[in-house]
Order: C-alpha cells, then sequence, then structure tokens
C-alpha cells in the first residue's frame, strides 16, 4: 500500500465514523416489489459479496419469482420456513451504508395479518418507504401502511410508485397516484410526504437517476434517503431523564444512568426526581467519551448530583418548570400483538420507560378498522386488532403524549401468565385523569349518582343465602313479640343467617328519642324503622322487627317504605287478657292514668287482616318453628 | 446553536448501552459471554462503558474448547489480569479428558460437544438467566430476524416462532424459572462499524487479526495455521510461510486464514471494503447445509 493510499483511506474512515443513521421502514407484500427495492439498494450499494451473488444466482434459478432476472427477493429472505412459503412472516434488518449514511432498513411483511410486525419495524423507524404498483394505484394496503404509520408516529413517508416499467412510465399515471394519495392522507398526521417514480427491477431512479422519465424532477431513492434530513425529529425541549440504572461503586459515588429520552441536561442545571419532588443540581454528566458538559437524545449518559436525594429505577428527572403527566390513568391507542386474545378483566405488567408496574383496563372505547379507519365497539381486541383504550395503572407513570414524545408516550404490556409482550400502546393527550372512565365504568357512575349499589341484589343473595326481607310482628304491648323476635334472631344465627333485631325500645332510646307516644309521633317513630329497613333489606339483610303499630294505615305505610314484596307482617294475636298477665306492671300503671295512648285501652288497636301468618302466645313452643318454616316456604332463608 | 447530532457509531454504542445496563438492571444474574474475538472484545469495551466509573457489575464467561489459537489464550489471559475483570473459564472437562478434537471426531461433533455442550453446561452450572453474546445481525441471514433479546427455554433451546416483539427501546425481561434470554447488543453493527469503533477506541485485539507470517497447512480447503503439536503430523508437514491473517477467531483447526498483507486497521478496512468473501466464509461449521446456522440455533448455538 502507497503512502497515498494510506492516507487515502484513514480519511475515508475519519470522515465514515461521523455519518449519522438513519432507520428505514420497508412494508409491503412480495408482489409490491419491496424486496426488490431493497436487494438494490444493497446490491448496488455493494453491500452483496462474491459468495452471497453466486449463491443468489443459483437460488434465483431454483426458486425465483424474477424469471431469468436475478431474485433480489431471495436475499432477504432468512429463515428457512419462510424461504419455502415464500413470504417474509417477520421483521428483518438490513444493513448498509454509503458515503453519506449508514442505513438500517426494518423490512416487514405486507399483509393485514402482518400488522403487529409492521407495527414492530415502525416502532424504530424514522422514515417510511410505502411502495405503491403503478398498474393499481393506492390500494385498501397502501391506506392501512399509511395509517400504521402515522399511528406510529414516522414523520417522514416516501411512497415509491413502482413498477413504472410496466406502464410506459407514463407521467399521467404517476401524477394520479400522487393525487390520489394527497387526497386520502389529509386525515393523517404525517408532515412530511415525498413521492418518487421507480422501477425498483430494472433500477430506474433506485441508485440513480433515469434517464427514462425525464419529466421527474426530484431525487432518486438513494440520494433522497442520503439528503432528507431526520436529526430535528428528536424531542430536545422537554428533558425525560427515566433512570435506568443507580451505579454506586463505591460509598463517595452515586450516579444516575439512562439513555436521554429527550431534553437537554447541562452541568448545573436544577433537576426534581419524580415522583419525590426533591430537587437537586447536576454536578456531572458521564458519556460513553468521559466527562461532558452536556447530554441529549440517544446518549447513555451517568449522571451525579449535589444532594444525596431518593432516586431509584423507574423514577425520572425533569426539569422543575417542565414537567411531564404523573398520573395511574390515561388513555392511549393499542395494538393487540398476542395470538391469545386480551381478556380485559386481568391485570397485566406495563412496561414504560424504566419502570414496570401493573395495569388494567377501565374501557374499550372503540376498535380501529386498519383497512377504512372506520370505529366500532368491541369488548376485546384480538391479535393484529388496533383500539383505544382507558387504563389505570398501580404506580402513576410519567408520561407525554407519544406525538410529542415518543420515548416518554410509549408502553408495551406483558401478559401475566405467559409474560409474552401481548400489546403495546402509544399514549393520547387528550382527557384528563377525572374525565376518564375508571373501573366503575360509565353505568356504574350514573348507579352511585343514583345511590345504586353496584353490588346486584343476586349477588348478594349468592353471597348470604338469603333474600334481605323484613320481618315485622305486630301484637299489643306483652303479646309476647319480643319474645318471639330474640328466639328467632338467635336460631337464625345459629343457621348462619345475617340478620338484625330492632325493637320499640332500642329505638326509642335513640333513633326516635324526641318522640312521644301519640299517634303523629308514633307514625313518624315507624317511618324511620321502615326506612332503616328498608336500607337493610337492600343490603341483603334479614331485620326483625317487633313493634306494636296498631293501625292498619301505619303498617299499610311502612309496607309501602320497606316494599311490599320484602315486608312479611306477622301477627302475635294475644288477648288483652293474656297481656295483662304477662305485663301487669305496666297495665296497672295504665289503669292508674299514668300511661296513656296504650293501643288495645285508650287506643285502637286494629286486628291486621292481611297478616302472613298468625301466631298464639299460648303455643310458644312452637311458633318458632312455625316461623322458621315459613322463612323456609317462602325462601327468605335459605334460599335453597 | 450547538448540533446535537450523533454519529451511526456513537448512536450504536449508546443502544447497545442501553441494552447492557437494561439486562443488569432486570435480571439477578447476568453473565457476558466473551469469545476473545473482536466483537466480544467491543462488547466488553461497551460493558465497561456503561458501568464506569464502577465495575462492570455481572462475569464474563469464556467457554474454551480447547482448541482456541494459543494466541487467544494469551489475550484473554493476559487482559483479564490487566483489567481485572471477574472472568470464568469453562470447558467440557469429561470431553477434553476422552480426547474429542476436530481432527479426530471432526467439525461438527466437535463443535457440537466442545462448543454447544460446553456452553449449555456453563450457563446451567452457574444458573445465569441472561447470557450476552457478540452476535450481529449482518453476519448471516438467518440472523437477520434475530430479536436482541432471544428467548430458550428450560433446555436452552430457541424456538424461531415464539419470540417476543421487539418495540422502541422496551425490552420484556420477564422469564419464567429456568428459562433465560440471549441478549445481543451489537444486533444492529455491521463488521465495518466493528472496524471503525476498534479503531475509534483503540481497543486491543488479538494480532491474529493482523497479517503475519505463518505456518499455514491447506485443510478441507482452508488455510488452517499450525498452532500446536495437536496437528496429526502428515498434515502439518506440509506447512509453508505464508503472509496471512483471519477475519474471525475460533478453533484453529476451523478457522480458515485468508492470504494478506494488512496489519493496520485501515489496512484491514480497505482489504474488506474490496473484498468479495463475505466474513463467515471463513468458518467451516456453516458450509454444511443450507439454514445450517438456523439448525445449531435451535440447538442452542450461540
Amino acid at each position: 500500500m502507497t503512502e497515498a493510499e494510506k492516507l487515502n483511506i484513514k480519511s475515508f474512515l475519519d470522515q465514515d465514523e461521523r455519518k449519522d443513521l438513519l432507520r428505514i421502514l420497508t412494508a409491503g407484500s412480495v408482489d409490491d416489489g419491496k424486496s426488490t427495492l431493497i436487494g438494490r439498494l444493497l446490491f448496488d450499494s455493494k453491500k452483496l459479496y462474491d459468495d452471497q451473488l453466486t449463491a443468489l444466482e443459483r437460488d434465483s434459478r431454483r426458486m425465483g419469482h424474477a424469471g431469468d432476472d436475478i431474485d433480489y427477493a431471495l436475499l432477504l429472505d432468512g429463515l428457512k420456513a419462510e424461504r419455502e412459503q415464500g413470504i417474509t412472516i417477520d421483521v428483518a434488518y438490513r444493513y448498509f451504508s454509503t458515503n453519506k449514511r449508514k442505513f438500517i432498513i426494518a423490512d416487514t411483511p405486507g399483509h393485514e395479518q402482518y400488522t403487529r410486525n409492521m407495527v414492530t419495524g415502525a416502532s424504530t423507524a424514522n422514515l417510511a418507504i410505502l411502495l405503491v404498483d403503478a398498474r393499481t394505484g393506492v390500494i385498501t394496503q397502501t391506506k392501512r401502511h399509511t395509517y400504521l404509520v402515522s399511528l406510529l408516529g414516522i414523520k417522514h413517508v416516501v411512497v415509491a410508485v413502482n413498477k413504472m416499467d410496466l406502464v410506459d412510465f407514463d407521467k399521467n399515471i404517476f401524477d394520479s397516484i400522487c393525487y390520489e394519495y394527497k387526497n386520502f392522507i389529509t386525515d393523517l398526521n404525517i408532515p412530511d410526504i415525498n413521492f418518487i417514480p421507480i422501477s425498483a427491477l430494472k433500477g430506474d431512479n433506485v441508485v440513480d437517476k433515469s434517464e427514462r422519465m425525464p419529466w421527474y424532477n426530484g431525487k432518486c431513492m438513494l440520494e433522497f434517503l442520503e439528503t432528507v434530513h431526520v436529526s430535528s425529529d428528536r424531542n430536545f425541549e422537554d428533558l425525560r431523564f427515566p433512570v435506568q440504572f443507580v451505579n454506586r461503586p463505591t460509598l463517595d459515588f452515586r450516579g444516575f444512568s439512562t439513555t436521554m429520552a429527550s431534553g437537554i441536561i447541562k452541568k448545573g442545571d436544577l433537576v426534581k426526581a419524580l415522583p419525590s419532588g426533591q430537587t437537586s443540581t447536576v454536578t456531572s454528566i458521564i458519556g460513553a467519551a468521559g466527562e461532558q458538559e452536556d447530554a441529549f437524545p440517544p446518549q447513555a449518559v451517568t449522571v451525579t448530583l449535589a444532594d444525596e436525594i431518593d432516586v431509584s429505577r423507574g423514577e425520572m428527572l425533569v426539569h422543575p418548570d417542565n414537567m411531564p403527566r404523573m398520573e395511574r390513568h390515561f388513555e392511549a391507542m393499542l395494538v393487540w400483538m398476542d395470538e391469545k386474545p386480551m381478556n380485559p378483566n386481568i391485570q397485566f405488567y406495563i412496561k414504560h420507560t424504566t419502570n414496570t408496574t401493573k395495569a388494567r383496563f377501565d374501557q374499550i372505547k372503540y376498535k380501529v378498522d386498519v383497512n377504512t379507519m372506520e370505529q366500532s365497539n368491541v369488548d376485546q381486541l384480538e391479535l393484529n386488532e388496533i383500539g383505544r383504550v382507558v387504563l389505570t395503572t398501580v404506580k402513576p407513570i410519567f408520561f407525554d403524549p407519544y406525538r410529542k414524545n415518543r420515548q416518554t408516550g410509549s408502553f408495551v404490556l406483558i401478559d401475566p401468565l405467559t409474560h409474552n409482550t401481548c400489546a403495546v400502546g402509544m399514549i393520547i393527550d387528550k382527557l384528563s385523569d377525572k374525565d376518564l372512565p375508571s373501573k366503575i365504568v360509565d353505568k356504574d357512575r350514573e348507579k352511585i349518582i343514583r345511590g345504586e349499589a353496584l353490588i346486584s341484589q343476586e349477588e348478594r343473595e349468592m353471597r348470604y343465602s338469603q333474600k334481605g326481607t323484613t320481618i315485622w310482628i305486630t301484637g299489643l304491648h306483652g303479646s309476647g313479640k319480643n319474645n318471639l323476635a330474640y328466639t328467632l334472631e338467635r336460631k337464625l344465627f345459629e343457621l348462619g343467617a345475617v340478620a338484625i333485631l330492632m325493637d320499640g325500645s332500642t329505638i326509642r332510646s335513640g333513633l326516635s328519642k324526641e318522640l312521644d307516644y301519640s299517634p303523629s309521633d308514633r307514625a313518624e317513630h315507624l317511618r324511620r324503622v321502615a326506612e332503616v329497613c328498608k336500607v337493610l333489606n337492600d343490603q341483603g339483610v334479614i331485620v326483625i322487627c317487633s313493634f306494636i303499630s296498631p293501625k292498619d294505615s301505619i303498617r299499610e305505610q311502612v309496607a309501602e317504605i320497606i316494599g311490599k314484596d320484602k315486608f312479611n307482617l306477622i301477627y302475635m294475636d294475644a288477648s288483652l287478657e293474656f297481656c295483662k298477665n304477662h305485663k301487669p306492671e305496666f297495665y296497672q300503671k295504665v289503669d292508674k292514668g299514668e300511661t296513656v295512648h296504650v293501643p288495645g285501652i285508650d287506643e285502637d288497636f286494629e286486628h291486621p287482616l292481611n297478616a302472613d301468618l298468625i301466631l298464639k302466645p299460648e303455643n310458644e313452643e312452637e311458633n318458632l318453628d312455625e316461623l322458621i318454616r315459613y322463612l323456609q316456604n317462602g325462601k327468605i332463608f335459605p334460599i335453597n | 446553536m450547538k448540533k446535537y447530532n450523533l454519529s451511526h457509531l456513537r448512536e450504536l454504542e449508546a443502544e447497545s448501552i442501553h441494552i447492557i445496563r437494561e439486562v443488569a438492571a432486570e435480571f439477578e444474574n447476568p453473565v457476558m459471554l466473551y469469545s476473545i474475538g473482536k466483537d466480544s472484545s467491543v462488547m466488553v469495551r461497551l460493558a465497561e462503558k456503561a458501568f464506569a466509573p464502577g465495575k462492570v457489575p455481572f462475569p464474563l464467561m469464556h467457554i474454551d474448547s480447547k482448541w482456541k489459537f494459543q494466541e487467544m489464550v494469551e489475550f484473554r489471559d493476559h487482559y483479564a489480569k490487566e483489567k481485572g475483570w471477574d472472568l470464568i473459564v469453562h470447558y467440557n472437562k469429561e470431553a477434553f479428558e476422552s480426547g474429542v478434537g476436530p481432527f479426530s471426531h471432526g467439525s461438527k461433533v466437535h463443535t457440537d460437544i466442545m462448543k454447544t455442550q460446553a456452553l449449555l453446561e456453563g450457563l446451567t452450572k452457574h444458573g445465569f438467566d441472561a447470557a450476552f453474546g457478540g452476535a450481529r445481525r449482518d453476519e448471516e441471514k438467518s440472523r437477520a430476524k434475530e430479536r436482541i433479546y432471544s428467548f430458550r427455554d428450560k433446555f436452552h433451546q430457541w424456538d424461531p416462532k415464539n419470540q417476543r416483539p421487539e418495540l422502541w427501546n422496551i425490552y420484556n425481561s420477564k422469564v419464567h424459572k429456568g428459562e433465560s434470554i440471549r441478549v445481543f447488543p451489537l444486533s444492529n453493527w455491521t463488521e465495518l462499524d466493528i472496524w471503525q469503533y476498534i479503531r475509534l477506541e483503540q481497543i486491543p485485539i488479538v494480532p491474529l487479526y493482523y497479517a503475519k507470517e505463518r505456518p499455514i497447512v491447506e485443510y478441507n480447503g482452508a488455510l488452517v495455521l499450525v498452532d500446536d503439536e495437536r496437528m496429526p503430523k502428515e498434515l502439518a508437514e506440509t506447512a509453508e510461510m505464508k503472509m496471512v491473517r483471519f477475519r474471525t477467531l475460533g478453533c484453529y483447526p476451523l478457522t480458515g486464514a485468508v492470504e494478506s498483507s494488512a496489519d493496520t486497521i485501515e489496512e484491514i478496512v480497505e482489504e474488506m471494503m474490496v473484498t468479495t468473501k463475505s466474513e463467515r466464509t471463513t468458518r467451516v461449521i456453516d458450509f454444511d447445509q443450507e439454514g445450517s446456522m438456523e439448525q445449531k440455533k435451535r440447538e442452542g448455538y450461540f
């Protein structure tokens, strides 16, 4: 090697070290000539070696789809099974470089059933090449790919109108395809769109400008790829430093390592740690080549802070005046990646930046048809389906909308059982936390507003094996109501029922303390009791009530409040004679006129005509059994 | 205003460091497989950078087939000592003692027993749940679709149909007990990137990569170095001194040299750019059958 040559290679390497990197997504099916295009870019940029080329020529003859020409597609299909099927079913990464740039191509298949592969390839791409067959123009697949490119936030699109050789390099055909595509794309958020007429097979406008399309004034494919400006696509405004690794080799050094998600961090910057809110100053930044003054994405750095503040992996450093959203609750576009359909009722792991927590679905707002972009309501998402969802996480996450920040706006969901990556999501900036539905779904919210429980009557009945009803025992003072009520409560307790007992003296000593025994106060007193019964019955509890409740009108009102189906009127049919013997002290006071408003004496006691069960106090032994039988027969307790 | 723009090498470097840190943060017991080759040397340098000023928080493991070039072993021991690496050297003791080798058993049996089996044995013995490897996607067609986190079942087997999607730079590290991953932080590097980085960072590499007069025999259609006395005498006697270098390093009887006078990185790169043979053609094991790498990967080879 001469000295001049040595100098030459040195300057080549010096220059080459400074080249930047462009990540490209290509999507399309075998028929589009996508693989042919990539193969040609690789071939014509001299990336192919002799032995690969010899193998390629051999394979082309044996299993190619390009007639006598070299089938560049064969170069790309790596795995045996795929080669046999003649389709590319996964994301394949290709590498080539020119004097100006290094390129990584994420090569993905085009069919709808490979949406997940395309989404994967798109996630890291700066630019997408979409192939359109000049003979067919913009088809459903083109629209689907464009939608996915927009969904994944790729800012630059090149529409390669391929197979121009088959339409006689006709400018009008090219123009009408451009026109049609522009019309369709207006709703989608892609800032930079370009059209290039090519023939991948023949090489027109791929690596060199074609002389067969003099009407085309733009750049050929390779030149375009070499010059498109992408470095300003990164977010340099909002500092997001998601702590990836706490580096603590000695007691004197405590560094926080990460790959800069966005924004710029400088020595001396005041930073705030999330979620603690503690602040400190950046004292040093260690990059891959040692100490540096500042750091920007996508550099991988370690910073040290002036103060001992509490920061661990999954937490974030930011500038105090530029905060991300810090919430547990957000909305996202989700792509389902797993063969196993979504189970919307379980918790998933969510990995967002360096932070892993758990998340559950609150709502699937709609599913998007990737071909028509129409929305529909669904209960779950299946493989390759895309939908808009609302999620709640266990720990808060620190995010920005995906449109603003690809790094802090993206996440993956991991199945808790299989550990597969089952879905990927892009966070939407739309509703504030409080306006989003949570697992208490819309219907429930209305119920709560109405005061309806979220546990249904059926669920309560299943749990307690009983109907929430009221056993209302009426009868004269001293008729033995309380005796029956208390023994019933004991018996039900033993049988496992959930029952509560209310009687006159308990309620009058508290809830109805200010009321006396006048008819109007008595009515109010019993109204209160009935309201309590209703609340308890609604919650599935059996209530045993022992109240004189002397008039039909009062008992009617009580039944009304509680609900007639839950109101069981038990009449303890005792003669005044019996009562006087049973409670002599009370009736002596009545005789002396010391106690007034006593039903059966100075007030009417109306014998109930509509009682569900009439018992005689003399049959004390059997009354309890009869009442229990009544509850059994009425399927009040137990239900089964 | 300052331009915030990274060169492709610095971007690849950052990406690799991200991956290495992520594994260190999320796995219990990672290991970095060190093959002594140029890619391994780059990978180890990236790991050192990822945790600077601290030490790399996991060990390196070399699977020694016992048929490596002597210069490789010297290089390994020298740098392990100088840099203070926590280095494990593992080999298939039983097979070694019973005399398995490429000359007596052929490349296929030797590779299977002394490399693949030894690797699985080493991983199992130490219970590693993540193992870094220096493989690149541009090496071979079947690697183009390899994930950065490549999942292996309890038997260290790779199922091409059952790999997880990888989006953005978010890697799913959930594995069940007994399962493990292989991690390829250099996935997006090309051979040229590796050389440029070695040049930029002045990373030491085994001198075998540079051209020198060496005793060479022709064996199985490849130029093979007479590295020790285990080469059959009648073969070794045919040796001629040739100016050669090695593009890849492995077991000396299975690694072909190329005739070359390139003794600097610049010359190597220049040679590489005008060369007409891809890197792996100097590896004897690839020629077996179509899709052979894929087959080996399924069985647990890197």
